[in-house]
């Protein structure tokens, strides 16, 4: 493998139902940077049925190229027509860098691309910098530069690891949504479209597909929310959440709950945070009468701001808490909701 | 039917996490367990035992302590066990792991192999469908709901938004989510049966087309340039007011903070 031959950064753009997912626009964001840091540029490569017309969206967002396999045998995801449709266009292109979204398809795509182009793959980024390996130079060890340096949480949370792919290429991450940044849309940019069919005859790796079930999206998800009100045993009862909803829906955020809740019944397994639910990193989280167990924090702790609402004032949350109150959540949040919608209607 | 079950030891990350006074993980004093999407993944198999009389073998990579895990599943119904173990698999990243136990699979016939999604460990989501495609066969990740129809698996495929109800010709390879089903406990006759059982050990020569530079750190492609126990972040403010100075409390910081 002469790595020197291998340029350029690409974003792996997923689609469903011809409908970009926005982790790809945020990896477009992020690919520029790194195509700044290495002097190069960012390709965006988009696979699917009847798609050509998603490309103008993609120049809009930081592709400088799209290359385009559109082809029938791609119009639902399925693990091995996009499997050799990715494989082929890094075989063919050579990318130095793929990143491709932690979702439920790139977390199936990644391991089988990396596997059949043998390189590395580096799961669920939180953080992609360019930089050296070994990060200082070691006696009797070549140090590179211009690695791509992925960090990624592991052991739940608990544990944060860089890891570089030094000797393999491309360098492949997937990145968690939420975490990097789309650029503000660019709304007369261009780029060069290039095709590319490697050609799709089904073999013994092929699956079929008998039937799509959409689940109806009563519960949204609450890993997309920007804020979430969350509720734990403290709450009381289902009959309480209410008050949770109320602030929600006034500050355009989800309600999540935490275990204890899930397991008394009085909330769908969908919105649990934590160890055993949903990793979440909103901007705002409120934990609303939740203690604070250590498997709850290392669903949540990611959050930018903590706002903990609790009665008792020895409530482990405080302890991850930016801003702690001791008190009844019954009497302050019906209070907040009210002063929140004079706010916004004051604002408006 | 012959179906090969992934198990994997990890540490118990739930309930048992403990750190150091600095806020370090304190993994030595964090109990090994079998991981649980694994787990699921030996039930969903030993359901398929109990339906249509399947042979279970379950096998996994590791130190020879990861016996434990190896006889924990025979107590819960396993027919064999495998111990892939060597010192030079030492440091495998998932490209070096999923290359191993596929060398390892060779020796063995099976219609079904089934993987959790990912353990709590490295939550990388990545050996079991590295697993089929070094084997070359159809995988389908993420399966909430698996079934048997002659010589296909039907399987519910989980996505965010939807499910997709697919249909692979044996043998495939399947990764299970821990919400397949709830896994059984071991019975007291199964423990003491599982103690006596055979366990078989497979090293580096056991493994069949697999080149020794695939293997262990040297065979991966990932080298971790630094790894740290996450100092956590420390508490912040905590205010004890009637209800409505916290709200003007909480209100204050949302503004300070640009949330509203």
């Amino acid at each position: 493998m002469n790595l020197n031959e291998y340029k350029g950064v690409y974003v792996y753009v997923q689609q469903v139902d011809n409908k970009i997912d926005g982790v790809a626009l945020e990896l477009l964001g992020k690919a520029k940077d790194l195509a700044k840091d290495l002097n190069t540029d960012v390709t965006a490569v988009l696979l699917g049925s009847d798609v050509r017309g998603l490309t103008k969206k993609l120049a809009q967002y930081g592709a400088d190229k799209v290359i385009l396999v559109d082809d029938p045998a791609l119009k639902d995801y399925r693990t091995e027509p996009y499997t050799h449709g990715l494989s082929s266009v890094i075989n063919a292109f050579k990318p130095d860098i793929v990143l491709v979204g932690a979702t439920a398809i790139g977390r199936d795509l990644g391991p089988l691309v990396s596997a059949r182009v043998k390189t590395g793959l580096t799961a669920d980024c939180t953080q992609l910098d360019i930089g050296d390996f070994p990060l200082k130079a070691m006696e009797g060890k070549e140090q590179k530069h211009n690695q791509l340096l992925m960090t990624r949480p592991a052991f739940g949370g608990n544990t944060i690891a860089t890891i570089a792919c030094p000797d393999n290429r491309p360098q492949m991450a997937t990145v968690r949504p939420g975490v990097m940044q789309k650029i503000d849309k660019i709304a007369d940019a261009q780029a060069e479209i290039i095709e590319f069919n490697p050609g799709f005859e089904e073999n013994a790796q092929y699956i079929e597909i008998l039937e799509v079930v959409k689940c109806i999206s009563d519960t949204v998800d609450i890993m997309d929310a920007n804020i979430l009100v969350s509720g734990g045993r403290g709450v009381g009862g289902p009959e309480n959440f209410y008050i949770l909803e109320e602030l929600a829906e006034a500050v355009g955020g989800e309600v999540s709950c935490s275990r204890a809740v899930v397991d008394a019944g009085w909330k769908p397994k969908d919105l649990q945070v934590g160890q055993t639910g949903k990793t979440v990193r909103p901007n705002v989280y409120f934990a609303v009468g939740i203690s604070g167990a250590i498997q709850h924090v290392a669903g949540m702790e990611e959050a930018d701001i903590i706002i903990a609402i609790n009665k008792d004032e020895t409530a482990p949350i405080f302890d991850v808490a930016d801003y702690g109150i001791v008190g009844d959540y019954s009497k302050i949040l019906p209070m907040l909701t009210k002063n929140l919608k004079s706010y916004a209607a004051m604002e408006a | 039917m012959k179906i090969i079950v992934c198990i994997k030891q990890v540490p118990d990350t739930k309930g048992g996490v403990q750190f150091n006074p600095d806020g370090t993980l304190n993994r030595g004093a964090m109990l090994a367990i079998m991981n649980p999407d694994d787990k699921a993944g030996l039930e969903a198999a030993l359901r398929l035992k109990d339906q249509y009389g399947a042979e279970v073998t379950v096998i996994t990579m590791g130190l020879p302590k990861a016996k434990d895990v190896l006889v924990e599943a025979m107590a819960m119904g396993a027919d064999k066990s495998i111990l892939v173990t060597d010192r030079m698999l030492g440091g495998a990243d998932t490209w070096a792991t999923s290359t191993t136990l596929a060398g390892a699979i060779r020796n063995l016939e099976y219609d079904l192999i089934i993987t959790g999604r990912q353990a709590i460990d490295g939550d990388t989501a990545q050996v079991g469908p590295q697993i089929s495609e070094h084997l070359h066969i159809p995988v389908i990740s993420y399966t909430q709901k698996l079934e048997i129809d002659g010589d296909y698996v039907i399987a519910q495929r989980q996505y965010e938004d939807r499910y997709h109800i697919v249909k692979a010709k044996m043998p495939c390879l399947i990764t299970a989510l821990a919400e397949l089903n709830e896994p059984r406990y071991m019975t007291p006759g199964g423990i003491f049966a599982a103690y006596d059982a055979e366990i078989t050990e497979f090293n580096r020569q056991h493994l069949i087309d697999v080149d020794d530079a695939d293997l262990g750190l040297k065979g991966s492609p990932t080298k971790i340039a630094k790894a740290s126990d996450k100092v956590r972040k420390g508490a912040g403010e905590q205010v004890n007011l009637d209800p409505e100075a916290s709200v003007g409390y909480i209100l204050e910081k949302l503004k300070e903070k640009h949330v509203i």
